[in-house]
């Protein structure tokens, strides 16, 4: 009785997920061509139509070919890689208001770069392929210190300290980030100010290239893994009970989670509260079960940055404001109201 | 004045206080803190001999180059020093006391932010503003954002518990902090403004420390007055009620008094975190649990360790100097991991 009553509930799970997929899929598709209308230049959807099938003129194709499509395309693996990770970290630490950015890794990102920026002019060559790695050692190192000390023996990870640990090392990075920006030339001071706000300027195929391969091998090793994040959802004992190497599970996931907050943080900046809202906003859509939460996940993440990219390079016109900004401005207060209804 | 905190009424229970220790404290803190402000004139890239400040100080000579720099540039960054570091002290432990939050700070619940984020609009939109106009609206950023924490944070069920205190604090903070980076984009003023909000007390010119210290001292005096009820209050909201206080009354003036002191604080050498965290528990750890001793101290503690940061930062590197917030978050960060792991009820 019980496998015939389980199967039509998953049946009807997988169902709703796939329309769901279908119909976040559809509104990504339609952001895209929103996004490449909108701009300082404005294209006409039919001439971005056009454009894509090769018949355009040159001037609209250097436009959307070498400045749009590639910031485009970043936006949507940022938004991917940043969701899916803060669907990992929730998922492991069982806490709901943990995001990458809120830890403390964006920050421990953020300060590799700056120490990368302060000594190696970042226009050299090689330096986009560096960047990646150098952010995700700093992201890794501080996802390590603050695991170390909000991990206790017996009881496994303490949600609440992790989340005050977090805030704290965040602080003490940013505070010491404030020496090396002080001691920055202008320009180089203007560069970092635009990649800490979250500006997606990697408006170059390049930095596609950069970002792209880490993603395509950790997402699908996070879908991969989706059984044992439901399985360490539901707490370190019942995770044991139920066959699952907890504290190698977590820290594959972990390691997963740092990689792909690390490598996105190195391209897109301190975009934060994504990896917060997109995970609630999908668990929402399709229920809690991460073989579908983490790809509606990503879905969700793709489109709220894809969206707030539009927005940004939209609203204040001629001028653009860094994403990350709108998404601070979406995503506080979603946060908070999170916060307000939290027990 | 019957107190019913005098030592009687509290034998035999866990309370303690230890009017002896915050006594020696509070006259070996000012000696301390006489000696770390002539220290801290002395000490920078053109040495001067302590004699020379006592004469720069008390037999000014304006012929003198040396005592020109005291007066123009060492001693206003040694009193902006002082002054901050006791309103940054004092808020925090008013904070921490009226809501028995051991993890309440200026900083950490996002009120500083909201002072640099006014500060961020002046900065783009009335660049000409006068300094006063600049501090009353750094006071209006900060209430506002307080509002806003302490709102959230009470919102939910089960009231406002520190952990969510601190969480509704980092968002709001977060939230600011973005639009301030937004404007500052926009508006070009970036470096102008990291400047101001990390740059610390370098560049205190005397009519900041003139118009900013009457501010300052009001809201200190103020909270000694308040000292009594806030011991009460800090005993929890239903004990104070029952004793006849009139909480309502005592919080409404304590929130005024933490936003004249962060809010001017910030005004005068931007946002400097921490200091309103550790300084309170460590008042706490050494006099006891009264707040009318707790808060003078405080004071002082907070003033000494500020000017102490500050001859840090000028003594590390020279002749760069790191900035003094740098100096305090090294130092507030541990402290502040130790009181987290040491929270109870995880």
């Amino acid at each position: 009785m019980d496998t015939l009553y389980l199967t039509a509930t998953e049946q009807r799970r997988r169902k709703r997920a796939v329309l769901v997929m279908t119909v976040l899929s559809t509104l990504i598709v339609v952001s895209f061509i929103i996004s490449m209308n909108t701009g300082y230049i404005r294209l006409a959807p039919i001439d971005v139509l056009k454009t894509l099938f090769g018949a355009g003129t040159d001037k609209q194709e250097l436009i959307l070919f070498d400045f749009r499509l590639p910031r485009i395309v970043i936006s949507i693996l940022i938004g991917a890689g940043f969701a899916v990770s803060g669907c990992i970290i929730q998922g492991i630490s069982r806490n709901p208001l943990a995001d990458p950015g809120l830890l403390g890794i964006n920050a421990g990102a953020g300060l590799a770069v700056i120490l990368f920026i302060s000594y190696y002019p970042p226009t050299q060559k090689g330096s986009i392929f560096l960047m990646p790695f150098l952010a995700l050692i700093g992201a890794a190192l501080t996802a390590l210190l603050i695991f170390v000390l909000s991990y206790k023996r017996h009881r496994g990870l303490l949600p609440t300290r992790m989340i005050l640990v977090g805030i704290a090392v965040a602080a003490g990075i940013s505070a010491s980030m404030q020496i090396l920006i002080l001691r920055l030339t202008p320009e180089k001071y203007q560069y970092f100010a635009v990649w800490m706000a979250g500006s997606i300027w990697g408006t170059n195929w390049k930095y596609v290239l950069a970002l792209l391969p880490w993603l395509l091998i950790i997402l699908p090793f996070v879908q991969y893994k989706a059984k044992s994040l439901n399985a360490l959802n539901l707490g370190d004992q019942m995770a044991i009970g139920l066959g699952a190497q907890v504290n190698k599970e977590r820290a594959w996931l972990l390691a997963a989670a740092v990689g792909l907050a690390g490598s996105c943080v190195a391209v897109g900046g301190g975009i934060g509260f994504v990896g917060l809202i997109a995970p609630h906003l999908a668990r929402r859509l399709v229920g809690p079960q991460h073989q579908v939460l983490v790809p509606a996940s990503a879905f969700v993440g793709a489109l709220l940055v894809i969206v707030a990219d539009t927005l940004a390079r939209w609203a204040f016109q001629p001028n653009e404001i860094p994403t990350g900004i709108v998404v601070a401005v979406i995503g506080a207060p979603y946060f908070l109201y999170l916060l307000s209804r939290s027990k | 004045m019957s107190s019913p905190l005098n030592s009687k009424a509290l034998a035999g229970s866990k309370l303690r206080t230890r009017p002896l220790t915050a006594t020696i404290i509070l006259f070996g803190g000012v000696a301390a803190l006489l000696f770390s402000l002539a220290l801290s004139i002395s000490v920078g890239a053109a040495d001067i001999s302590l004699g020379t400040v006592w004469n720069g100080v008390f037999h000014f000579d304006a012929e003198n180059i040396q005592h020109q720099i005291i007066k123009e540039l060492r001693m206003p960054r040694a009193l902006a020093a002082a002054l901050v570091g006791a309103a940054f002290a004092v808020a925090g432990s008013v904070m921490q006391g009226m809501t028995r939050n051991p993890l309440a700070d200026s900083s950490l619940l996002g009120i500083n932010a909201g002072a640099g984020f006014m500060l961020a609009l002046c900065f783009a939109f009335f660049p000409s503003i006068s300094y006063t106009g600049l501090m009353l609206v750094c006071f209006l950023g900060a209430a506002v954002s307080m509002g806003l924490v302490y709102g959230i944070g009470s919102m939910a069920k089960g009231g406002l518990t520190p952990v969510r205190l601190t969480l509704a604090g980092a968002a709001v903070g977060a939230l600011l902090l973005a639009i301030t980076e937004g404007i500052a984009l926009y508006y070009k003023i970036g470096q102008d403004l990291a400047f101001w909000y990390a740059g610390g007390v370098a560049g205190t010119k005397w009519e900041q420390i003139q118009i900013v210290s009457p501010w300052v001292i009001g809201a200190l005096i103020g909270a000694i007055v308040l000292s009594r009820s806030i011991t009460l209050l800090s005993l929890g909201e239903d004990v104070a009620a029952g004793l006849g206080q009139r909480t309502g009354l005592v919080k409404a003036a304590g929130v005024i008094i933490v936003l004249l002191l962060a809010g001017t604080a910030v005004s005068a050498v931007g946002s400097i975190g921490f200091v309103g965290l550790i300084i309170p528990h460590i008042s706490r750890f050494l006099v006891g649990v009264d707040y009318r001793w707790i808060i003078p101290s405080s004071a002082v503690l907070g003033s000494l360790l500020m000017v102490l940061a500050d001859i840090g930062g000028r003594i590390i590197n020279p002749p760069q100097e790191v900035a003094i917030g740098i100096i305090i978050a090294v130092l507030g960060v541990p402290f502040f991991l130790y009181l987290v792991t040491k929270m109870k009820g995880e």
